[in-house]
């Protein structure tokens, strides 16, 4: 079925889609248009419940029961889909659609080996046999890079990794030659490393095989990595498409300027730049202003913003936008009083010469594994922290970052005393933590708390914020008990939350608002160190800049120092004075921010690095790509435990067999960075920097 | 999110946001037309319990030698027993011990279940073994047969029914709080509770059970109901109330004899325990539907 070049494989005009609700129909997508073509790749980016699914099951027809398209055509290779009956449009569509979607454990039948789960596509719709489909399928996951694709045949799904499941699913969806090939959000469960294997896979696809892709995702970088287009979404519209630079280098819509200017770019860091956040939050479709929808939240926002919805239209050639005042804000003429930018000039000063809070040496903390055999058997550990020394100085923020299950979590519990290490030494303050939380003392256990990942679960939905928030003052008798309510108060208002959220309960709370919430509390007891575990990973962007810049007042008001988790590798460099990598239970590199961003790099850091999306399609990134996924921690790999994927192995003589039986050397850059590596450093520091933006040169 | 709006600008002081709490709760039945027809008849039986020395005609121990096994008439409305009692007079007298005796009874095994299953589920390890084991092998008899033990070995009263019904009720009830604490101490609140240095105590019952509350509440009022049966199965086997108390179990037992003269001297009181049972079931699933809905 070729279909000439100049029309576009997928077409959507003024689309509208409600759902029935018992409250009503809400519309949950309004006047969306945008056109893919063949071989292009349209990214669809937005934040949480801004409509992005609901396009794409629009195209696909799973709107489910209670969801229609009121309004707008959609054309696929040139014919509508809208008001037709499911049996003319498997005629129309016929197999030439394919969605991909975030969990690929859903996406396949647990209980089917993936071989047949493929071959059945080719049998089912295409009428071949068995050996021919298997043949084809084989050839079709080598197309998608996956490693001994016969021997995957035979397996079952959750025998494989998650990076290998998506590109399983991937595959199948291929298998068709799909015209268009709809990505809900495929990389979002992935690693780091292993996302940026999968986007690598789907600019290569869309080139190989000339399909048009629509790309969903809330992540900007990984957007501008993948797409040649992108429409901006923002409460169910579109208020911005153009090419990726031009979203991103030039964009004409105020809300695509904020979420720019509120996420950090790779080598920003807190002394030097400010995150913008949005103010206020996404309006709910049934509650939507009279104007412009994005006025409430807008810092351009003028008087006819709040009367007049403005249309889409062509503020340049190939570059649409709604809003009202596109061409000055592409011109960059507009500017808002950024009266919410804190003085940071206290944080310098405080990191300067700072005594130890938290010294870690040589801790392990190994769970057990009940032996498979009934009686006897050697006991086996899982070793998910090990031989680990980190040090942190007062009011210094210390990020731990690695893939998963590479013991970050485990780190911070056993400095909490939720997990007891099974060895080494744990000192707080010159006091000794190597004890569970049960057998601390008091004062030891309010200078030492923590704030959680899941907005969803931070909260015990039993209990109004400020009770939860009044609880740990009560508890270490941070004030008198009278003072209580006022001092909760205090919290609150610092986190920028009014007097009326006292009496709230969890859930008429947002996630940003829950997860100021759990700030609050950790804060209350005014410990000394605070453990932050993910506190913005489950967050919107504009969102997660207000909860980060909040973090910085904190810590700028009280001295407090931190320890940040996170996987968002800009997010750490922008936050973090000092950087763990952690890799495998062990620590791979230590040092500055600045340090580790720019070479000498431990090569595993050199390859997160790499793997990092950046919002910004001028930056350039070196390539790096690492084979396989982590190896189980429960037979961690003997000498360097990264050498089963170190794509520098080859820089040592005789292909680094040194790297296999002994454990590497720490090798010292300067005083505070240090190195975990059988290379020499003068071969590491002649490693190119990984990311060079346009403006300034690395990101170091 | 419209709910968070709403509610915002009411919820002001702290007695008028618990008391609009507990509202909004309770409304939840009468979304329900099941939940609705349960609670109706459940409230009639409460009803006739509180007025019970108004609304009998007669006193329901006294005895008509004049008239024994008699059939409906203008003078016994629901005709008498084999001792010419007033039927009716003991069946509204009877509501009384089997409406006081069953939420007690069963407020005794959720306390104790509860108790169990929280100590079982958030420690887990040696104590949950102990625990959970000690409670299997008492769920492993057959109900009546621990029925008939327990009241054999320490004799028929009313304190003693409660003990009964405790006992073998408590093992369900650990079972459910549980497998509610298993997942409910995997939250991240609980991590926070315990960095706060908390009792184990603490966050047993601060933390854990009110998230647990709402299957807990449901599940009671399906065991009331289990244990209305119970209670009434224990009189008809005479293990319950000792008579002459009016008990509907009992009465059952005793009319068995003189079905075949006064078939309605069973029918009666078999027909209270029916409408009670059914009408507490009905009232539970209606209740869990609509709390289930909204999640």
């Amino acid at each position: 079925m070729q279909q000439p070049r100049d029309i576009p494989v997928l077409n959507v005009e003024n689309l509208a889609v409600s759902y029935e609700t018992r409250r009503g129909d809400v519309e949950a997508v309004r006047d969306v248009s945008f056109a893919i073509q063949r071989g292009e790749a349209h990214g669809i980016v937005g934040e949480s419940g801004c409509g992005k699914s609901t396009v794409a099951f629009s195209v696909v027809n799973f709107l489910g029961r209670n969801g229609k398209i009121v309004d707008g055509r959609i054309l696929f290779q040139g014919r509508d889909l809208v008001g037709r009956s499911q049996e003319e449009l498997r005629t129309l569509r016929g197999d030439r659609i394919a969605m991909v979607y975030q969990d690929p454990m859903q996406a396949l039948n647990p209980s089917m080996r993936v071989g047949d789960q493929l071959s059945e596509v080719l049998v089912i719709h295409r009428g071949m046999d068995q050996d021919e489909a298997e043949d084809m399928c084989i050839h079709m996951l080598e197309q998608v890079h996956m490693p001994d694709p016969a021997n995957v045949m035979r397996r079952f799904p959750h025998q494989l990794s998650g990076g290998q499941q998506q590109r399983v699913v991937i595959a199948m969806a291929l298998l068709n030659d799909p015209a268009l090939l709809i990505m809900d959000e495929p990389t979002t469960a992935l690693d780091v490393t292993v996302e940026a294997a999968v986007l690598d896979l789907i600019a290569e696809l869309q080139t190989k095989f000339d399909t048009a892709i629509m790309y969903i995702s809330h992540n900007l970088g990984v957007v501008a990595r993948v797409s040649d287009r992108v429409g901006v979404m923002y409460a169910g519209t579109m208020v911005e498409r153009a090419t990726v630079k031009d979203v991103y280098l030039r964009p004409s819509h105020p809300y695509t300027l904020g979420l720019m200017r509120c996420v950090p770019k790779l080598g920003m860091d807190k002394t030097s730049s400010y995150l913008y956040p949005i103010r206020g939050r996404v309006p709910s479709p049934t509650n939507l202003p009279p104007g412009c929808i994005y006025e409430p939240r807008c810092d351009f926002a003028r008087p006819v913003c709040s009367q007049k919805l403005p249309e889409m239209r062509e503020v340049e050639p190939g570059h649409w936008a709604r809003c009202h005042f596109a061409e000055d804000v592409l011109a960059g003429k507009l500017t808002s009083a950024d009266t919410d930018v804190p003085d940071l000039e206290g944080l310098e000063k405080l990191r300067a010469g700072a005594e130890p809070v938290l010294s870690v040496e040589h801790a392990k903390t190994y769970y057990p594994v009940p032996s498979k055999r009934l009686v006897g058997g050697q006991k086996q550990y899982v070793k998910a922290v090990d031989n680990v020394s980190i040090e942190m100085r007062k009011g210094a923020t210390v990020g731990i970052v690695g893939e998963s299950g590479c013991g970050k979590s485990t780190l911070v519990k056993t400095i909490i005393g939720l997990e007891t290490p099974t060895d080494g030494e744990l000192e707080f303050m010159g006091v000794d933590i190597s004890t569970p939380v049960s057998a601390r003392d008091l004062d030891l256990i309010k200078n030492l708390q923590m704030v959680f990942q899941n907005p969803d679960s931070t909260l015990n939905p039993s209990f109004s914020v400020g009770a939860q928030i009044g609880r740990p003052i009560r508890r270490f008798k941070t004030v008198p008990g009278a003072q209580v309510r006022a001092e909760v108060l205090r919290l609150l208002d610092m986190m920028r939350l009014g007097e009326n959220y006292y009496e709230r309960l969890p859930r008429q709370l947002s996630g940003g608002e829950k997860q100021r919430v759990g700030i609050a509390r950790a804060i209350a007891g005014r410990p000394e160190l605070v453990l932050c575990d993910e506190p913005v990973s489950a967050l919107d962007v504009s969102v997660q800049a207000a909860v980060l810049n909040l973090l910085l007042e904190v810590q700028q008001e009280m001295g407090t120092t931190m320890a940040f988790i996170a996987h968002d590798l800009s997010v750490v460099r922008f936050f973090c004075d000092t950087i763990a990598v952690m890799y495998l239970g062990q620590i791979v590199e230590f040092g500055p921010a600045e340090a580790i961003y720019a070479p000498p790099y431990h090569p595993y850091t050199e390859a997160l690095l790499s793997a990092v999306p950046i919002p910004d399609p001028a930056a350039e990134q070196q390539h790096i790509r690492l084979s396989g996924s982590v190896p189980s921690a429960l037979n961690p790999p003997r000498g360097c435990r990264f050498h089963t994927r170190c794509p520098r192995r080859n820089l040592l003589p005789d292909g680094g067999n040194i790297c296999e039986t002994e454990v590497p050397p720490w090798r010292f850059d300067t005083d505070d960075h240090r190195i975990f590596c059988h290379i020499p450093l003068e071969e590491l520091r002649k490693m190119a920097p990984v990311v060079t933006t346009e403006e300034g040169g690395h990101a170091g | 999110m419209t709910v968070a709006e709403t509610t915002s600008g009411k919820a002001r002081g702290s007695r008028g946001g618990a008391l609009r709490r507990v509202w909004e709760g309770v409304s939840v039945i009468f979304h329900s037309g099941v939940a609705v027809v349960g609670l109706v008849v459940i409230v009639f039986w409460i009803l006739v319990a509180i007025l019970a020395p108004v609304i009998s005609p007669h006193d329901p121990l006294a005895q008509d030698s004049a008239a024994i096994n008699q059939p409906p008439s203008s003078q016994y409305p629901l005709g008498t027993d084999n001792l010419g009692r007033d039927i009716m007079s003991r069946l509204i007298y009877g509501s009384r011990t089997i409406l006081l005796l069953a939420p007690i009874s069963v407020a005794c095994s959720v306390a104790v279940g509860t108790f169990l299953g929280l100590l079982g589920g958030y420690f887990g390890g040696l104590i949950d073994e102990v625990v959970m084991r000690i409670l299997d092998s008492i769920m492993a008899f057959p109900t009546i047969l621990l029925y008939l033990i327990i009241i054999a070995a320490i004799g028929p009263s009313a304190v003693n029914v409660v003990v009964a019904i405790t006992f073998v009720g408590a093992p369900g009830v650990a079972r459910l709080v549980r497998s509610l604490t298993l997942d409910i101490r995997t939250r991240d609140y609980i991590r926070a509770a315990e960095t706060r240095g908390e009792n184990p105590f603490y966050i047993m019952f601060f933390e854990i059970l009110p998230n647990a509350r709402g299957p807990i509440i449901i599940d009671s009022m399906l065991r009331i109901g289990y244990a209305i049966f119970s209670i009434g199965t224990l009189g008809f086997l005479g293990l319950g109330l000792p008579p002459p108390t009016p008990d509907w179990g009992g009465m059952i037992s005793e009319a068995r004899k003189f079905i075949w003269t006064n078939p309605l001297g069973v029918l009666w009181p078999a027909l209270a325990i029916s409408s009670l049972v059914v009408a507490l079931n009905l009232f539970a699933d209606g209740l869990r539907e609509e709390s289930t809905r909204y999640m």
